[in-house]
């Protein structure tokens, strides 16, 4: 178990990078606590599955340092890490069968049998397996392969890490809750130090102490699913996290007041007068119809039903509004007119989010 | 659809019919012919059954060709295999590497099976071959028409040179289809060396294996050209092998009967063999699918 750090970390796939943009991986600098339970989020080609492979060793990166404990690992080749990875697809030993799948990290670790033979009876025991040890891998369906994949991951106790690159792709919907929360039970009664990529922010949120949400080669945001939430660093967190995402309107901040193109909002705080792109950020959640004729005009397109509230899609001026309708409450008219909960609004300036000057009284 | 049923339909098959006759059936029968019958000349045959083939039940010359022809196969399949997998292993797998490490390796599969014989014959030779010569000035006696050690090294290193390439070509193409996630896992499983080859390479190879050792395997029992124009089949008749020695019965001896029904045996074995690769490799698959 080991506590992970990377500084000053970047990774291109050309053999020359010129620009940023041939990096895969832009500066990345970020510790992982020992026995922490970490998701990796981000929309495909982000570069999660790149930093995960450093962080294993499959790939050298071109710059900056991984480091185990404090102790350089940047050249260390993977089997030396002593790490666990589960790949995205399926991948197991045809010839052997289940059981020997999952003895296998542990012999070539020179483990004794009897030790073996507790512990994989212990991970079958886990992923539902006990009754197909005997059976060769080669003919088992998708979900049972990664299982065994899954297993092999977990098989070792002493490992420093254990990596997965969205793991449940293939997997059935109900083993996939299943084994999430299996998962989550291994990392609470083992602490081994867990870091889980997907593109799924359920699975992410659900899985993990701290989301790493990653856009373009970059990290934007580390934080709780509380935080990221609450309060998203980047224009791309509020629209990642959140179904739907969060709104995001162009807008003029001056002081305590945004001007939303012709309709001015009141600001909690005095955000001064930011230059270059600036938006107006506020989640779905927080925005409520307004009988009252003083709030932003919008049009009502259409109205979503999804069990416990009703999602209400609008526009202003061209610009998507969403808004949460909690249960019981009217819907509105095509053309109503929304206002927003002053404390959850964000100002964003070049999709990074700003903080107030000062507290407004 | 609403299909006719027309038996003159078959007429339509007949060039086929025909075509196998002459190609196959016709000369087999020849031989079938042969076998069964004996001959004083004057095309006059008379039934004989299967006295032939009980003579060459009980022909101790019979049997000593069949024991060097399985020997040879025996080892030049012990060399090849492995050393073809070796090589395929070393080899680049992208790059311009890679495209002429393939062409080279490729070349002797292009060489006539005569011209390879006298490339070695000459290359074997004490008194203006390289390696003979170079041997003899080490003192070490190389003279494939007296020395059996000799005959059977050549023809034996003759034949990795020329087709260990078939092997590597196969062996790389499946290197080449595993996917280097099962690397990377095993990697991550921290499997040693051996481990990957024995667990990951050698399972995915096993389909080109199999293919590329029924191929060598029948490839080396019928072997002629090359130890014929290296040896001849001696010193002796120690590089005999089963081709060579028909032919000398056949044409040399013009021992007609006793050849055809060698001819019709060789065959048989040959099929049979055949037939117990293709039984193993079908059951092999097989075996792991699911019940």
């Amino acid at each position: 178990m080991a506590r992970i750090t990377l500084e000053n970390l970047a990774h291109s796939y050309h053999p020359d990078p010129q620009s940023e943009d041939d990096y895969a991986l832009k500066s990345i600098d970020m510790t992982w606590d020992d026995g922490g339970a970490y998701a990796l989020l981000g929309a495909s080609g982000c570069g999660k599955s790149t930093l995960l492979n450093i962080v294993s060793g499959l790939l050298v990166p071109s710059h900056g340092r991984v480091l185990f404990n404090g102790q350089d690992v940047t050249g260390a080749p993977t089997t030396d890490r002593n790490i666990a990875q589960v790949f995205q697809f399926p991948v197991v030993y045809d010839t052997m069968t289940v059981r020997q799948n999952l003895a296998f990290p542990l012999r070539n670790r020179g483990m004794e049998p009897a030790y073996i033979r507790r512990r994989v009876a212990e991970i079958a025991r886990m992923i539902g397996m006990e009754d197909v040890l005997p059976r060769k891998a080669r003919g088992l369906t998708a979900d049972q392969k990664q299982k065994i994949s899954l297993g092999r991951g977990m098989v070792r106790e002493d490992v420093n890490a254990i990596l997965f690159d969205e793991p449940l792709t293939v997997i059935d919907p109900h083993m996939k809750w299943e084994l999430r929360t299996q998962l989550k039970t291994l990392h609470r009664d083992f602490g081994h130090t867990m870091i889980y990529v997907t593109h799924d922010q359920t699975e992410a949120l659900t899985f993990a102490d701290k989301v790493v949400v990653m856009h373009d080669g970059q990290v934007v945001q580390l934080g709780t699913p509380e935080e990221l939430f609450q309060a998203p660093r980047h224009t791309f967190v509020g629209y990642f996290i959140g179904s739907p995402g969060m709104n995001l309107l162009d807008a003029t901040v001056r002081g305590t007041v945004a001007d939303l193109g012709g309709h001015s909002v009141a600001l909690r705080a005095d955000y001064g007068a930011p230059k270059g792109r600036v938006q107006f950020g506020i989640r779905p959640e927080f925005v409520q119809f307004d009988d009252s004729g003083a709030g932003l005009p919008v049009r009502v397109r259409r109205v979503e039903d999804v069990g416990r509230h009703r999602i209400v899609r609008s526009d202003y001026n061209g610009t998507p509004v969403n808004a949460v309708l909690p249960e019981g409450l009217p819907v509105p008219a095509m053309d109503a007119r929304v206002s927003f909960v002053p404390e959850q609004v964000g100002v964003y300036v070049d999709d990074w989010r700003i903080a107030p000057r000062e507290r407004a009284v | 659809m609403d299909k006719t049923h027309d038996n003159r339909a078959w007429f339509m098959v007949l060039p086929v019919f025909v075509l196998v006759a002459f190609s196959a059936v016709l000369p087999l029968m020849t031989v079938v012919n042969y076998a069964f019958n004996d001959t004083f000349g004057s095309n006059v045959f008379f039934w004989v059954g299967i006295e032939w083939f009980d003579d060459m039940l009980h022909s101790e010359r019979m049997w000593g060709a069949l024991k060097r022809q399985l020997i040879f196969s025996a080892v030049i399949l012990a060399i090849e295999v492995p050393l073809g997998i070796a090589v395929a292993m070393c080899m680049p797998k992208r790059g311009v590497w890679a495209s002429l490490c393939l062409v080279l390796v490729a070349l002797p599969l292009l060489i006539p099976w005569n011209v390879v014989g006298t490339i070695w014959q000459v290359f074997a030779r004490i008194d203006i071959g390289l390696l003979g010569y170079t041997l003899g000035q080490m003192g070490i006696d190389f003279n494939l028409g007296q020395n059996a050690a000799a005959a059977w090294v050549t023809v034996v290193v003759m034949d990795v040179w020329h087709w260990t390439s078939l092997i590597v070509l196969l062996s790389y193409a499946g290197l080449q289809s595993i996917p280097q996630a099962y690397y990377q896992a095993g990697r991550i499983d921290q499997a040693s060396r051996w481990a990957v080859f024995r667990f990951i390479e050698l399972p995915k190879l096993k389909g080109v294996l199999l293919i590329a050792i029924l191929l060598r395997f029948m490839d080396s029992f019928m072997i002629y050209t090359e130890p014929f124009v290296v040896t001849g089949g001696g010193p002796g008749s120690t590089t005999t092998f089963l081709s060579i020695d028909l032919v000398k019965m056949a044409l040399g001896q013009f021992d007609l009967g006793p050849a055809a029904a060698f001819s019709i045996m060789y065959f048989l074995v040959i099929l049979l063999v055949s037939w117990a690769f293709y039984t193993v490799m079908v059951n092999l698959d097989r075996e792991d699918m699911p019940k």
